[in-house]
């Protein structure tokens, strides 16, 4: 059964267009990563199919209703957990939970049963009379989880629950995750900068870059669809001009790319093209200043398909934050 | 019904927890009731009043008498001899004195020969309160010396006034109190319908009502209803606390009360529909903080809180007719002041509902249930 099932939907602000047609199809009780840079779309496509923003064109389908016409069989179906920390810090831990569940009017006998358990599930259980504001980033996103899932929806969105936490806080949260979705029918639609996390946490996963879909499949698929096994990173001095077509020759690699004095070797053989090229750096006496050999991540495979490391464009702002900045 | 429920339970649990913010929306009409209170509300004392005795006759002698008389009396002035003309009104200029009062050469023969005789009162007029005082005390000064002077014959037939005082004397600070409660209940509205309001839609707390299957009128309700109520609480607070420190007479008469609560609440929902239907499609922090001081100053001057209304020039009176604080103002007055019934506050009544009505319905075809 097909829980989300967006059609070519496209979000226009003004003469701007945050998403330009994204379509995808994400099967009941599956996990769906949503990866993308800051400014990539990801938040509006999503307030967009949790009937936050009226899509400009396009539909999308949530369990069989249709966001735009059919919108309050929509809210009644998902849980959200937005970008934002909204929980509020004046207010307990339970009582975070009890508004909104009386907000989804979840009869009283199952509303404590559901808020205990939910407690048990996110491990909040003897914080469960402190206020919001005792509790810390990781803790928060947690009484938010169990917020979102306080009406037991069929499908949960998540926007970015991990950013901003520390790692110990981030594998806390996509553990706990993984127990609760393990535990109860869900489909989950998660967005996330972290690579490692989706690699590990995700069936699928979609690439979002200025409101594209870039590519769409496993986390083993997509790593398998770009080239070469291992990736090379290594850095020269001295090296001559046409080094870059020196490195091309080497044994089993497959692309190149290279900026400033560091360069990308994606290879088929990490260990033999390593050696060669040692070798022939010494012969041209090129020194090596750091080498580093690793198997194809996400983020290798982020680079591939948007052609920008992700690391990098975190720290960017958005081009059209910033008029002065010229779009590549 | 429920789901308004929901949103007026959550309400009602912060504002409990957020001690600050009544303490806030009570601290500006507090203080400003009592500073304003007795900065205007005292008699003008002690103005420094020149005397330039060029006659020395027996009638300029009595009216230092009886000038020196009102300096050791009510304090209203003190008198300070100068001999040259030239000197004091030099020092009027100079804001050594405020007055400088003249006694010509020829008074004395004129008394005596009844040629209108005249001292003259040269004033600081730049501040108009001070010289209306002074002139006002002088001429009683001039008037009663001027009794066997100028010898008028009263016939009863002559038509005269008298003035009966229908209440007892009130004092500034009373004539204050009614426009405080209305602030208070405006301070509320603003920090609490207005700033909060606003900060919570742009962090995204709005955000988790919309994805919910509430209504739009559920969602209005909750905000509309848990606004009032807390504006109701800040009223109902400083009526209290207010009427003690006024020293109103029986301040805590039951029947005058329920009336009081009753504008109360009238005022704190035409006051939440205006703020709502200003806010409603606003999402950027800075604008109700922005607009906070101006609103006030808009709402509160005109409203005749501190000033009687017929002094205004007509552009002002225009902005009083529309103004919410007008109407809440004079219906607190007449309770207060004057403990009148329900008829004297019935247009008022009926004007706010008639004004709550209109904003609000205004505000809700604004509101977007999206975002
Ligand atoms: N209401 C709006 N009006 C105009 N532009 C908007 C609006 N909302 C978003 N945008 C623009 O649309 C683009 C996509 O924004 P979006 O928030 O969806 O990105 P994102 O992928 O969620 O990024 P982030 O990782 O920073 O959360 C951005 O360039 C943003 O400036
Ligand atoms: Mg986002």
């Amino acid at each position: 059964m097909v829980a989300i099932d967006v059609r070519n939907i496209v979000k226009r602000f003004g003469d701007f267009t945050a998403v330009k047609g994204i379509s995808f199809q994400v099967a009941s009780g599956e996990i769906f990563g949503l990866l993308g840079p800051n400014g990539a779309g990801k938040s509006t496509l999503i307030r967009m199919l949790t009937t936050l923003l009226p899509p400009s064109e396009g539909t999308a389908l949530i369990n069989g209703f249709d966001v735009a016409r059919q919108a309050d069989d929509v809210r009644k179906a998902i849980g959200v957990i937005p970008q934002a920390m909204t929980s509020d810090l004046e207010l307990s831990v339970e009582e975070n939970l009890l508004i909104f569940a009386k907000l989804y009017g979840v009869p009283r006998d199952r509303r404590k049963r559901l808020i205990t358990e939910l407690l048990e599930a996110v491990e909040l259980t003897e914080w469960r009379d402190k206020q919001v504001r005792n509790l810390s980033g990781g803790m928060r996103r947690r009484v938010e989880i169990a917020r979102g899932l306080v009406h037991e929806p069929k499908v949960f969105f998540l926007d970015e629950p991990t950013t901003g936490l520390d790692p110990v806080s981030r594998v806390h949260v996509w553990e706990m995750l993984q127990r609760i979705k393990s535990e109860r029918d869900l489909t989950v639609l998660i967005t996330t900068h972290y690579m490692d996390e989706a690699d590990k946490l995700c069936d699928r996963i979609a690439i979002v870059d200025h409101g594209q879909l870039m590519a769409l499949d496993s986390p083993m698929k997509l790593k398998a669809s770009v080239p070469g096994k291992n990736v090379l990173e290594a850095s020269f001095s001295s090296a001559p001009a046409d080094w870059i077509e020196v490195l091309r020759r080497l044994p089993d690699v497959e692309e190149v790319t290279g900026h400033d004095h560091v360069f990308r070797l994606a290879t088929g053989n990490g260990p033999a093209t390593t050696m060669a090229m040692l070798q022939t750096a010494a012969q041209m006496q090129v020194s090596v200043d750091s080498l580093a050999v690793q198997s194809t991540t996400l983020d290798d495979v982020f680079v591939h398909y948007t052609g920008r490391a992700l690391r990098d464009t975190l720290q960017a702002p958005a081009p059209q934050d910033n008029p002065f900045m010229i779009r590549r | 019904m429920h789901r308004t429920l929901a949103i007026i339970e959550r309400e009602m649990r912060r504002f409990r927890r957020s001690p600050m913010l009544i303490v806030m929306s009570m601290m500006m009409p507090i203080v400003q009731l009592v500073v304003l209170g007795y900065a205007f509300g005292g008699n003008v004392k002690h103005l420094k009043v020149a005397i330039v005795d060029q006659d020395h006759g027996v009638p300029a002698v009595r009216i230092r008498e009886l000038a020196g008389a009102i300096a050791t009396g009510n304090h209203t002035f003190d008198v300070i001899d100068y001999s040259d003309v030239g000197v004091a009104l030099a020092d009027l200029r100079n804001g050594v004195v405020n007055g400088v009062l003249t006694i010509p050469p020829d008074y004395s023969r004129r008394v005596i020969t009844r040629q209108e005789p005249t001292v003259a009162l040269i004033s600081d007029n730049t501040d108009s309160f001070v010289s209306a005082t002074l002139s006002a005390t002088m001429a009683q000064v001039v008037g009663s010396l001027g009794q066997p002077v100028k010898t008028t014959i009263r016939t009863p037939s002559q038509p005269s006034l008298q003035l009966v005082e229908v209440y007892p004397y009130v004092p500034y600070i009373q004539y204050l109190l009614p426009g405080s409660i209305t602030m208070s209940i405006f301070m509320m509205v603003m920090i609490g319908g207005g700033i909060i309001f606003i900060d919570d839609k742009a962090r995204g707390l709005h955000e988790g009502y919309l994805v919910t299957p509430i209504t739009k009128f559920e969602l209005i309700a909750g905000f509309n209803i848990s606004g009032t109520i807390r504006a109701v609480i800040a009223g109902a607070f400083l009526m209290v606390i207010g009427s003690l420190i006024a020293g109103v007479p029986n301040p805590l008469d039951p029947m005058r009360m329920m009336r009081l609560l009753l504008v109360i609440t009238v005022t704190a929902f035409a006051l939440i529909s205006m703020m709502f239907l200003i806010m409603v499609r606003i999402s950027d922090p800075l604008l109700p903080r922005a607009v906070f001081g101006v609103l006030n100053t808009v709402l509160y001057f005109p409203s005749g809180a501190v000033y009687p209304q017929q002094g205004f020039p007509k552009w002002m009176q225009v902005i009083a007719a529309a103004d919410p604080f007008t109407y809440a103002v004079h219906a607190f007055k007449s309770l207060l002041l004057k403990n009148t019934g329900f008829e004297a506050i019935a247009f008022d009544l009926g004007f706010l509902v008639v004004f709550s009505v209109v904003s609000m319905g205004a505000a809700t075809m604004l509101f977007r249930r999206t975002l």
